[in-house]
């Protein structure tokens, strides 16, 4: 394969530089078609937990804890698009706490959301810098 | 179309009756985001595992909407309530339209 990767999110980084104000709206616009408009508080009651400085933006590792959440979005505002993954959690998960890996484009604040049982919601935020992005760097 | 697509799952052989366990789950698969271009400058189209859901004797676990933000090989770290002996059923779906499935009994006592 002669395409690298790394060719290819270079084209791509150079594409992602200019809408830079359109994406902190389309992450209100994603968080508020998640909480349907209800206030969202900065609680203590979600902990998103991120790396500080990711070397490699491909794969940095997440988790999300929010005792007694329903669901929680995590969402990347520096991103193409700033959706990254939904847990919806059911009467069987042990506890309200998933970890997984995801993309980050460059140097970000990653927000997470959690709804909670009694329908209120809250969020939490890191920053984490990215070193080389998962979509060029 | 995602090629060797291999769920891995590990989940203890067995558990106390409410015990909560830590399950870990990893699929291999490109998650081709539909952002990246090819040398002739055409997008790549999107292809990627759009939803994991993990059940056990059929009640939720945990149900997970994916983004093209996900990571290549998604990986997943949970946590399940254990009311019973039974087995965990684990579903990816891919955009292509394909299932991937994978199951694991779990012993209690």
């Amino acid at each position: 394969m002669n395409l690298t990767r790394r060719h290819a999110l270079a084209a791509g980084a150079a594409a992602l530089v200019l809408p830079r104000i359109a994406w902190a709206d389309a992450t209100a616009d994603a968080i508020s078609a998640f909480t349907g408009g209800a206030d969202v508080a900065e609680g203590s009651g979600l902990t998103l937990t991120a790396p500080e400085i990711a070397e490699n933006g491909n794969t940095v590792p997440i988790e999300v804890d929010a005792p007694g959440a329903e669901a929680i979005i995590v969402l990347a505002t520096g991103n193409p698009n700033p959706d990254v993954v939904t847990f919806h959690f059911g009467k069987l998960a042990g506890a309200q706490r998933a970890s997984t890996r995801i993309r980050l484009a460059e140097t970000q604040e990653v927000v997470a959301v959690a709804k909670m049982s009694d329908g209120t919601f809250q969020r939490a935020s890191r920053e984490v810098k990215v070193t080389i992005g998962g979509c060029g760097g | 179309m995602a090629e060797n697509v291999t769920p891995r799952v590990r989940v203890p052989k067995s558990a106390k009756p409410g015990e909560d366990i830590t399950i870990k789950t990893l699929i291999s698969h490109p998650m081709e985001s539909g952002q990246r271009k090819d040398k002739e400058g055409n997008t790549i189209p999107r292809s990627i595992i759009n939803r994991f859901v993990a059940t056990f004797n059929g009640e939720t676990v945990i149900d997970v909407t994916m983004e093209p933000a996900i990571s290549t090989n998604p990986y997943f770290e949970f946590v399940a309530k254990v009311p019973e002996a039974g087995t965990f059923e684990f579903t990816w779906y891919d955009d292509d339209g394909s299932v991937y499935t994978d199951k694991q009994d779990i012993a209690v006592g």
